[in-house]
């Protein structure tokens, strides 16, 4: 089909140029439209003229006249002075509809940042962030102080359905999860154990670090993901939906109303979790040792019982209470934070995880470190 | 008389078992403002999502040019949508979401693409949120970088969800005026679903109505003509509740 406008160059003096456009001008063939007129506009140089000369112009679309204000626009910002000229009322409506008779407003480029800024921008987020949190830490604990000197005062209505979700809905991954941890990390051992005799240290070994460590926190990374991403996502939901707002015009505060029942209701489950955890945990070291260690169940259960203490069972619990707290604070502050629809929801979900995750391997370093050298 | 745009013949459209509009016939002119009218719950937004494709009617026809428009096959689309939010992709700026169908659709440079997103941002005021992300925005910004998306292709009907719901007066005026431009410079055809009738009288070439309880279009032509005219009691107080609430 044949091209429906046709571009000519006409150089009239040695700074004044004009690009005549003849036809109809229309976006199906923008493409070589705007081939044609970047191959022309180069004609012209800083202090020079190339003006559109539209008399002969019967028809011209948006689209075609969106690329011809683009085209101007690019020239005045280059200090190549160009109008519009000669067009007929009609298209002489679409030039001005499209700006094509306005000043061009010179655009302001933004400076793209360096390595060094963009590290100093992220570390003031992060302290930005961390001082967020532990002010939402401060308002929480005066809350939980109100509620204190008025048990009345607090919303145990949600406290059993938020306990049953995060808690008992979230027992046969429990188990799951930290039985296999127990079966792999016996079938680790048991490999070494094997060569000097002492199969019967598997249990030591997985009674110890599942009751101490890995019970504790391999049942807080799950609940992290299972509820504390469900509180992210359900109040950072009310926020953007302006419950929150509601809320606080009926005189109900979000610390009292929201965040603290979600904070009980851990810091309740989560411990029980945890000795489930290691309950599950020290049988999938007992099903390796019986099954590859020739071991026999009482042995090994008379073992884990000889070796594992009060303190290391207590020591665990310790920590998930910390670590409940933790997850609950995170997950309800990354949710009140939350801003801007349904991507909003998602990165604040997405950051829960991931601050909470960060934080949850810190506390247990801590802790760890701590217990260690107090010589608990 | 050249043959109209748009073609709906004995349209019935609804789902499993309920019926929400029966049998509609109506043509839709080149360059006209056609509105489709009627109170809340009546099926306006519906129909429209039959208009344009995005469901299958239970029977009669519905044809663009003698096209009908059917959104499951992926292809270049016919017409644009302006959806009653804007329906902006909230991970894209501004920018990139006017820019995406050229992008899907066309095989211009990337630099003609920036200059027709950046011209069709200007013609809807938008310039300066260009960089913007659609959760930065206010409502009414939203629904006119709805607009600058729907018009990227240059298509020749646009189809309006509810173009001035939830706006303030003035950017429901400043949207009217745009739709207007539009209109009378591009030739543009628009088809507006609304309950705002001071709109409508000021954009609207010719309507229809729609009615909750007969499932059927109870009236048709100019809003103004049928405001001043029609002896329909339900065509009557829906026209009159406006010019109560004008007159007090």
């Amino acid at each position: 089909m044949p091209s429906a406008f046709a571009i000519e160059h006409v150089q009239a003096s040695t700074d004044r140029g004009e690009i005549r456009l003849r036809g109809t001008l229309r976006f199906a063939e923008a493409a070589p439209l705007w081939t044609e007129l970047r191959r022309l506009e180069t004609t012209a140089s800083r202090g020079q003229t190339l003006d559109f000369e539209m008399s002969a112009v019967q028809r011209i679309d948006g689209g075609a006249m969106a690329l011809l204000a683009c085209l101007r626009a690019e020239l005045h910002r280059r200090g190549v002075k160009s109008e519009f000229m000669a067009a007929d009322a009609q298209v002489q409506r679409i030039i001005h509809l499209y700006g094509g008779d306005h000043a061009v407003r010179r655009l302001k480029r933004r400076r793209p940042l360096g390595t060094l800024d963009q590290l100093g921008r992220a570390t003031v987020a992060i302290l930005h962030e961390l001082r967020l949190v532990l002010g939402f830490l401060g308002q929480l604990v005066v809350a939980g102080a109100g509620v204190l000197r008025s048990p009345r005062s607090a919303n145990l209505r949600e406290l059993p359905a938020t306990m049953e979700r995060s808690g008992a809905d979230a027992v046969p991954v429990i188990i799951v999860i930290n039985f296999l941890v127990g079966v792999a990390m016996a079938f680790q051992s048991a490999a070494q154990l094997k060569q000097f005799g002492a199969n019967i240290l598997v249990a030591d070994l997985i009674g110890i670090s599942i009751c101490r460590e890995l019970g504790p926190l391999m049942t807080a990374i799950v609940v992290c993901g299972r509820s504390g991403a469900a509180f992210a996502a359900e109040l950072g939901f009310m926020q953007v939906n302006e419950e929150i707002d509601a809320l606080r015009t009926m005189g109900f505060g979000p610390m009292r109303y929201l965040v603290l029942p979600r904070a009980v209701a851990l810091i309740v489950v989560v411990p029980l979790l945890s000795l489930l955890a290691d309950v599950a945990g020290v049988l999938g070291g007992l099903a390796v040792g019986v099954t590859t260690l020739d071991l026999t169940a009482r042995a090994y259960l008379n073992q884990t019982m000889r070796v594992v203490s009060v303190w290391d069972v207590s020591s665990g619990i310790v920590k998930s209470v910390v670590f409940a707290f933790a997850v609950a604070l995170i997950a309800c502050q990354q949710g009140l934070a939350t801003s801007g629809g349904a991507q909003g929801v998602g990165r604040r979900t997405t950051s829960t995880v991931v601050i909470t995750m960060f934080t949850l391997i810190l506390i247990d370093a801590v802790l760890t470190i701590f217990f260690r050298v107090a010589g608990l | 008389m050249t043959d109209p745009l748009f073609k709906v013949v004995d349209l019935t459209i609804g789902w499993d078992e309920t019926v929400v509009q029966r049998d509609a016939t109506f043509e839709i002119e080149r360059g006209e403002i056609f509105a489709i009218l009627g109170g809340s719950g009546c099926g306006k937004s519906t129909l429209l999502r039959y208009l344009v494709g995005l469901e299958m009617p239970i029977s009669g026809s519905i044809t663009i040019d003698g096209v009908a428009p059917d959104q499951s096959v992926p292809g270049r689309p016919l017409f644009g949508v302006m959806f009653q939010s804007g329906a902006l992709l909230g991970s894209f700026t501004v920018a990139e979401n006017v820019a995406l169908p050229l992008q899907a659709w066309t095989a211009l440079p990337a630099d003609a693409i920036g200059g027709i997103v950046a011209a069709k941002l200007r013609l809807v005021g938008l310039e300066s949120a260009a960089d913007r992300m659609p959760s930065e925005l206010s409502g009414g910004m939203c629904k006119r970088a709805g607009i600058a998306r729907a018009m990227a292709l240059e298509p020749d009907l646009l189809f309006l969800d509810e173009p001035s719901a939830g706006l303030d007066p003035v950017s429901a005026v400043e949207l009217d005026e745009l739709i207007l431009d539009l209109n009378q410079q591009l030739g543009l055809t628009f088809v507006v679903v609304t309950h705002d009738l001071d709109s409508i009288f000021k954009i609207g070439k010719s309507c229809i109505m729609l009615d909750r309880e007969s499932k059927s279009i109870i009236a048709r032509g100019d809003p103004r003509v049928l405001r001043d005219t029609s002896t329909d009691p339900r065509v009557h107080s829906f026209f009159n509740r406006v010019r109560q609430e004008v007159a007090s």
